[in-house]
């Protein structure tokens, strides 16, 4: 072989590999996925988890090789736990990213404030926690629990195995509580629970003297009846509520507490001890039995080097809506946002509680509901849980305004807030 | 035939016999294996049974099970009783009590309980604790009869009763005694008894008791007794209310003044606009974090006076870094309040970000000492230990405090250096580092803030924001430069808080507080106690 001819070999050779490289690098320019979670302020406290669990699972993702044969690449904004900032974070991440996807937001007021430019700009968000439901936008994947999915399950737990009588509904003073006490108090009276035997209590953000508070339910509690407080306190007043409870010698088999809205996190800066029999409800729980949740209890605690770090629900349901997403997108061939929102309903995926998640048309998802007792190690016991898994229900039945509203965002409805009394398209509310 | 039929009862009456024999022998083995499977409905069944019993081993079964120390051995299905050793657990065999070595939750299965099982268990164990030696036991069992009448245990209380010979327990037998015998169908003339005797009692669990039976009494009689005596109770309840609302107003005016006292001299008496002042309170508590785990991870016993050892500690970090503030930012600001509310802000921000990066962003847990655990009665009114050393602490703060500024040199100079700063410069006085002094001497008190405030509250990053607004309000409510004005201001808006909240709720209550500040402030700009003279100016 004279030289030339090796040059000349070597530059097809090396002409091809360009070429392929070129293609390839077409091919598998990363998709990108917004996480929009606040890593400053108040709600960096319960948000930085979810970004941290959004990167680990994107990790995971790229290892087995991502999705249509791409990578992923996350784009992490800080919207700092300012309200508006969500929303032009979100615009950033649509518009100048062009993310496929958005994971985000914690607060309800961080959702309503995102939501019309995820409707302007036809983006994806995956909702992962629980809320108040009254809403269904066919942008937003709510991974979370809709009030059916948490608060009624735990009143019924209460009412037939406590035989609780009398109701304390304690809340900080915001949309969530006071949506989901709303719909609670409506359930309880239609169980035949009077007026009298129900105490509304509502507090502002970070409350820390609980002393006449505590009172009050104690007050409440001597009536004769066994007394139950159904608690929707946001996560930074519980910790002073929960020491203030144990310093007042109020036991859980006195007076049981029932929260929506403490998991393994919040109680991570607590004693436990004086609050073992506390209730809460989700629909996780990390002291779940089963391979799928066990691997990804290990995995996450490889993945932040922390032997220690624990799980909660509202990172459950990232893992539920990033499988949902992955999933769609295969299904759609595309990153497209209206193939893949098409695709997202009926997706079905396994949770961490041992059965299957499936996206509904409402764009909630099915989910078994669980009822856990604090342990004095931090964690709960599993002490019931629904026999089958919830359809989570956006428009409430217990409420005059929503009980005739449905939402199915197949076609030919199309709706989200859909009137069966008027047959009508676009009732009461968003 | 009479011979088989003779055969046949023979062998019946044999057969019954034995199988009683039978039951007997295996009554605690298979009454513990009961407690251990089914479902939760189940297992109250054999909690009942196994109390039952009267088996003297079945109390501290009972009692593991309701701590959730009762285990099952993975490897042999043994049912064991764990209780924590270190890091592991020191096992005995439930049903023989014998030592079973050292076992780790990883190779046992513990038994679940739920609260109403617990509830159910603590009833049981009360009847079976009733003769035990120690006082307290006793006492304890009376309590949980009280508060959960079983009628079957009457028996067992009169037997106790004719043994007790401390007559205060013997009182509070009577009581429980009281509370069985109106959950029971006892005859009328002994719940009408019984009624009286509890409304005697008076505190809030036997107007429960008192009401329940109000609601639930068949006899015309027994009802109006009840309800007279609940309605009595009650009254004498609602005079102890507002006993109550003073001490909570009192305890609640001790945070305030805690959180406050720092920024009295910080703002009250250099005039700076400290808004990085709640971070100082925040330092605080993480010094006492940290404190605490070290002593946790080498030196247990010393856990109890882990507080006392993080006080100086926590002084001398804020007060360090206060001095550290003053002299690299806040002395270029003076005489520019614009400008130092809007560094100490960015500052506050910092500090904040500084230690969700150090820290993380959840809340750390900080436990508290035996001595700040639990609470005690005064008449009708429950004292947390926690809140009373917090009282304790704030008024000892501020009484150092006062000491300090009125009888050392340090207090002459900065009460000098803050009226007049060319002449106590002209005395010789060198202002600048009295200047750091003051500032660190402030950011101090308030690092002494943080370690009582993370008892009582979370420790996260966001700790101090939530009382910057509390202490500049009280702090120009009493009057700025006036230390006894924020002791007043502190206590005084304690309390009216505390008056308001149960009529207004915790919001409008609120709301109300400033508002009356703002009318108040609108009325004396210079707050309850205006500083007079010359230093005014």
């Amino acid at each position: 072989m004279k030289l030339g001819s090796i040059v000349r070999t070597g530059l097809v050779a090396a002409g091809l590999l360009a070429g392929a490289a070129g293609s390839a690098f077409a091919q598998g320019a990363p998709i990108k996925v917004g996480i929009l979670h606040s890593l400053s302020g108040t709600m960096a406290i319960s948000e930085t988890t979810l970004k941290d669990v959004m990167l680990m699972l994107i990790e995971e993702q790229n290892k087995k090789g991502g999705v249509l044969g791409r990578k992923l690449e996350a784009v992490v904004v800080d919207p700092a736990s300012n309200w508006p900032l969500f929303a032009e974070k979100a615009r950033e991440l649509l518009q100048k990213d062009k993310v496929a996807a958005v994971f985000g937001c914690w607060t309800s007021v961080s959702r309503k404030s995102v939501l019309p430019v995820f409707e302007e700009l036809n983006g994806i968000l995956f909702y992962p926690v629980q809320y108040e439901g009254e809403e269904s936008s066919r942008n937003v994947f709510y991974t979370g629990a809709a009030p059916n999915q948490q608060a009624i399950p735990a009143v019924d737990y209460l009412m037939e195995n406590e035989k609780v009588q009398r109701w304390v509904l304690a809340g900080t003073d915001y949309v969530y509580p006071r949506t989901t006490n709303k719909i609670l108090e409506a359930y309880l009276k239609q169980k035949g629970v009077k007026q009298e035997d129900i105490l509304i209590n509502y507090t502002p953000f970070g409350h820390s003297d609980w002393q006449s508070i505590v009172a009050d339910i104690k007050k409440f509690g001597s009536a004769g009846k066994k007394t139950a407080v159904v608690s929707t306190i946001n996560g930074d007043a519980n910790v002073p509520f929960y020491k203030e409870l144990g310093n007042a010698g109020i036991k859980a088999k006195d007076i049981p507490v029932v929260a929506f809205s403490v998991g393994e996190e919040e109680l991570a800066g607590v004693d436990t001890k004086p609050l073992v029999g506390h209730l809460a409800a989700w629909n996780y729980f990390q002291s779940v039995k089963n391979p799928s949740n066990e691997s990804f209890i290990k995995t996450w605690q490889t993945f932040t080097k922390n032997p220690k770090r624990v799980t909660n629900d509202p990172m459950e349901a990232h893992v539920i809506g990033f499988q949902m997403w992955i999933e769609a997108v295969k299904k759609a061939g595309t990153t497209d946002a209206d193939a893949v929102i098409d695709a997202l309903i009926g997706i079905a995926v396994p949770n961490l509680s041992g059965g299957y998640s499936a996206m509904m048309p409402n764009h909630h998802i099915t989910k078994p509901v669980l009822i856990g007792e604090i342990q004095g190690n931090g964690q709960f016991d599993v002490v019931w849980q629904t026999s089958g898994l919830v359809v989570g229900d956006e428009w409430s039945d217990y409420l005059p305004d929503s009980k005739d509203l449905i939402s199915d965002w197949r076609k030919p409805l199309n709706c989200g807030n859909f009137n069966v009394a008027t047959g009508k398209c676009g009732g009461k509310g968003k | 035939m009479p011979f088989l039929r003779l055969l046949a009862r023979t062998l019946l009456t044999l057969a019954s016999v034995s199988i009683a024999g039978m039951a007997l022998a295996a009554d605690l083995p298979s009454l513990v294996a009961n407690l251990t499977t089914g479902s939760f409905g189940d297992r109250e069944t054999a909690v009942g049974a196994l109390a039952a019993s009267g088996d003297a081993r079945a109390a501290p079964i009972l009692e593991a099970l309701a701590a959730g120390q009762l285990y099952i051995r993975k490897s042999d299905s043994v049912v064991v009783i764990g209780k924590p050793d270190a890091n592991r657990l020191a096992l005995t065999e439930a049903i023989s009590g014998k030592p079973a070595g050292q076992g780790s939750e990883a190779e046992l299965d513990r038994v679940r309980v739920n609260n109403r099982l617990r509830g159910i268990i603590e009833a049981a164990v009360g009847s079976l604790t009733l003769m035990s030696p120690d006082p307290r036991v006793r006492r304890g069992a009376a309590d949980s009869l009280l508060k959960r009448p079983d009628p079957a245990a009457l028996a067992a209380l009169d037997a106790a009763i004719a043994a007790e010979k401390d007559p205060r327990i013997k009182a509070v037998f009577g009581e429980a005694r009281a509370a069985v015998v109106l959950a029971s169908d006892s005859p009328k003339p002994q719940k009408l008894e019984a009624i009286a005797i509890l409304r005697d009692r008076g505190d809030r669990d036997s107007l429960s008791i008192l009401q329940g039976a109000a609601n639930s009494a068949s006899d015309a009689d027994v009802k109006a007794a009840a309800n007279a005596a609940a309605t009595s109770v009650r009254q004498t309840l609602a005079a102890w209310e507002a006993a109550q609302n003073v001490w909570y107003g009192i305890s609640l005016g001790s945070v305030l003044l805690l959180a406050a006292i720092g920024l009295a001299i910080t703002f009250g008496t250099m005039g700076v606009i400290n808004m990085a002042h709640g971070e100082m309170v925040m330092l605080g508590a993480y010094t006492t974090f940290v404190v605490q785990d070290i002593i946790r991870t080498s030196a247990p016993h010393l856990f109890d006076m882990s507080l006392v050892i993080a006080l100086p500690l926590a002084f001398l970090v804020a007060g360090g870094i206060g001095i550290v503030i003053e002299r690299t930012i806040i002395r270029f600001l003076y005489g520019r309040p614009l400008e130092t509310l809007l560094a100490t802000w960015g500052l506050s921000l910092v500090l904040q970000q500084a230690v969700r990066s150090i820290f993380g962003p959840s809340n750390r847990e900080v436990g508290a000492p035996s001595w700040m655990s639990g609470f005690f009665q005064v008449g009708q009114i429950t004292v947390t230990y926690g809140r009373l050393w917090i009282v304790v602490f704030a008024l000892a703060v501020f009484a150092t405090l006062i000491l300090l500024l009125r009888k050392t040199p340090l207090g002459l100079y900065m009460r000098a250096v803050t009226q007049n700063r060319p002449m106590a410069s002209a005395m010789g006085i060198r202002t600048p580092r009295v200047d750091a002094l003051t500032f660190g001497l402030g950011s101090g008190i308030a690092g002494l803030a943080g370690v009582a405030l993370s008892q009582i509250d979370n420790v996260s990053p966001n700790l101090g924001q939530g009382y910057i607004i509390d202490s500049f309000m009280v702090v120009v409510f009493g009057g700025v430069g006036n230390l006894f004005g924020t002791l007043v201001g502190a206590t005084a808006l304690g309390i009216v808080n505390k008056f308001l909240e149960p009529y207004a709720g915790a919001v409008l209550g609120k709301i109300l507080v400033l508002v009356f500040i703002i009318l108040f402030i609108q009325r004396r700009p210079r707050g309850l106690f205006a500083l007079k003279g010359r230093s005014v100016e």
